[in-house]
């Protein structure tokens, strides 16, 4: 390894209460995309939930009528960049699931453009999990996920899936697309859990 | 820069796909296994700033390598790809 | 690893380094290297950049500081003679010239000029007599990468010629081009069909692809053009 004199890089040390192992701050928000940003017409869009006792899905009508909050929270990529207090408005995934009766343990949440991600139920529920709609007081641009995207802060920002559609319910852990091909099937990053078998 | 300013192509997975295979794979030629379209690694549509490299088949979009690498393992993934012929 | 022995600005965004490599074999004209900088508490970061110098000549990269760019801006504002870093390369099979097949069509747009112009040193280096024609889209004069070289090529009369277009603002008495390149413009500047050119098209993503759609448009077989898109990332 060679160290290059006087370089630096973009970046900053933070809190390290706050910023996880091996993370670096950014003021930025950095885009990363697996594939081009789709653009499903709002009177198309639907969130649906599958493989409770019955689907439930809802309309971008409809889900924007749904009892929506504002949360201020850290998020964590696993291409070692932090951010620390985004701000996001959308509907809790409490409230989501509670409109279904089901007794799955893992969620798989599919998107446009294919991209999917797995999670255990309990990185979902009790306050851990939204689907958004706007950033910082505006609506969530396509390029970072809009309409709407699964915001989960606790976990790598992978798993805040973008152009999310709905969540399947599981009995098993079903590895979504990054988590099929090295990634942790969790991402816990206070854990460092980035790869398979961290 | 939008999501479509930063695509790149096969052209910029080059060093990395020359760090797998131990041999030059822009050259190579390679068979989308959704659509059948054939053409050159260094013409698939790649996203490398997700947190791994994906590349695209230019005619259907579909995902035909996925590569991603830590410190110390790399996965790849080809099924994507039906055969890839190489030099 | 590589250290940068000389420096030259070559536009107020742009910057060519001169390098001596460890192990370096050569390299043929269109490919690019890895260039890999360790900060001294081990962050890393990664980019690539064409070569811009001819096999034969001293290993040169030239690089275009972007806004956001982390690596670029070191590596045109920071690095000097002795400066370190990994190298890994040369890198590429497909996007390259070894010289002979033509008549040559290159696009560039910006930085995507620099591999370009390692085919164009290399066909003077070596005395290739293939017609070559370089369509070459800047923002304005002052950005014009490889000014003075280009001009002295073009007016040797051996078949090179350089086409220029200013998209952003132009000098006073300015006859070149001055539009973002078109269907028009590549009619009047490319080679007829008829003649089965080559061609290296290398820029942003979104001016290679609209490039390489108007060549097709002229009747262009798409296995005669060969692209390169750069990315946003520095």
């Amino acid at each position: 390894m060679v160290v290059s004199r006087g370089f630096r890089g973009r970046r900053s040390d933070g809190p390290d209460d706050r910023v996880p192992p091996g993370q670096y701050l950014t003021d930025d928000f950095p885009v990363l995309s697996a594939g081009p940003t789709p653009h499903t017409p709002l009177e198309e869009w639907t969130f649906e939930i599958r493989g409770g006792a019955e689907p439930v899905s809802w309309t971008w009508d409809e889900f924007r009528k749904l009892p929506g909050e504002t949360v201020t929270k850290d998020i964590h990529c696993v291409t070692k960049w932090s951010k620390l207090d985004t701000t996001w408005e959308g509907v809790s995934v409490d409230t989501l699931l509670g409109a279904v009766d089901h007794d799955a343990a893992f969620v798989l949440a599919f998107c446009d453009g294919g991209y999917t991600t797995n999670l255990p139920l309990e990185d979902v529920t009790d306050g851990k999990a939204w689907v958004v709609y706007g950033y910082e007081g505006e609506p969530l641009d396509p390029e970072h996920g809009g309409p709407a995207r699964l915001l989960v802060p606790h976990l790598y920002f992978w798993k805040s899936a973008k152009w999310v559609r709905g969540l399947a319910l599981r009995d098993e852990d079903e590895p979504g697309f990054w988590e099929s091909n090295g990634y942790h099937l969790r991402g816990d990053p206070w854990l460092e859990q980035r790869y398979w078998g961290d | 820069m939008t999501i479509e300013e930063r695509k790149l192509d096969g052209n910029a997975i080059g060093g990395v796909l020359f760090e797998i295979f131990g041999t030059e794979v822009t050259a190579a030629t390679g068979v989308c296994g959704s659509c059948g379209a054939e053409g050159y690694v260094a013409t698939l549509d790649v996203y490398a700033d997700a947190p791994g490299i994906v590349a695209r088949c230019r005619s259907c979009e579909a995902v035909m390598i996925r590569i991603v690498r830590a410190d110390d393992r790399t996965w790849l993934d080809l099924s994507g790809t039906r055969t890839l012929q190489i030099g | 690893m590589s250290e940068v022995v000389d420096a030259v600005q070559e536009t107020p965004r742009v910057r060519t380094l001169v390098l001596e490599a460890e192990g370096w074999e050569g390299h043929r004209p269109g490919q690019h290297v890895d260039v890999r900088l360790t900060a001294e508490d081990g962050y890393q970061a990664e980019r690539s950049y064409s070569i811009a110098s001819a096999p034969g000549q001293r290993l040169a990269l030239t690089i275009e500081r972007l806004e956001e760019g982390e690596v670029s801006s070191y590596l045109v504002d920071e690095a000097r003679d002795g400066d370190r870093f990994e190298l890994r390369g040369p890198i590429g099979g497909y996007f390259v010239w070894d010289g002979g097949v033509g008549p040559l069509l290159l696009v560039g747009g910006g930085s995507g000029v620099v591999p370009l112009m390692s085919m164009v040193r290399h066909r003077a280096a070596t005395g290739d007599e293939t017609p070559v024609r370089l369509l070459y889209s800047s923002r304005s004069y002052e950005d014009v990468i490889y000014r003075a070289e280009l001009d002295e090529l073009a007016a040797h009369g051996d078949g090179f010629e350089v086409f220029h277009t200013l998209t952003r603002s132009q000098p006073e008495g300015w006859t070149g081009y001055a539009r973002r390149i078109d269907e028009d413009m590549l009619r009047e500047v490319a080679w007829p069909a008829g003649d089965e050119p080559r061609v290296f098209v290398c820029g942003a993503t979104r001016f290679v692809d609209a490039a390489a759609d108007g060549l097709l448009a002229l009747g262009y077989a798409p296995t005669w053009i060969k692209t390169e898109r750069f990315g946003a990332t520095g």
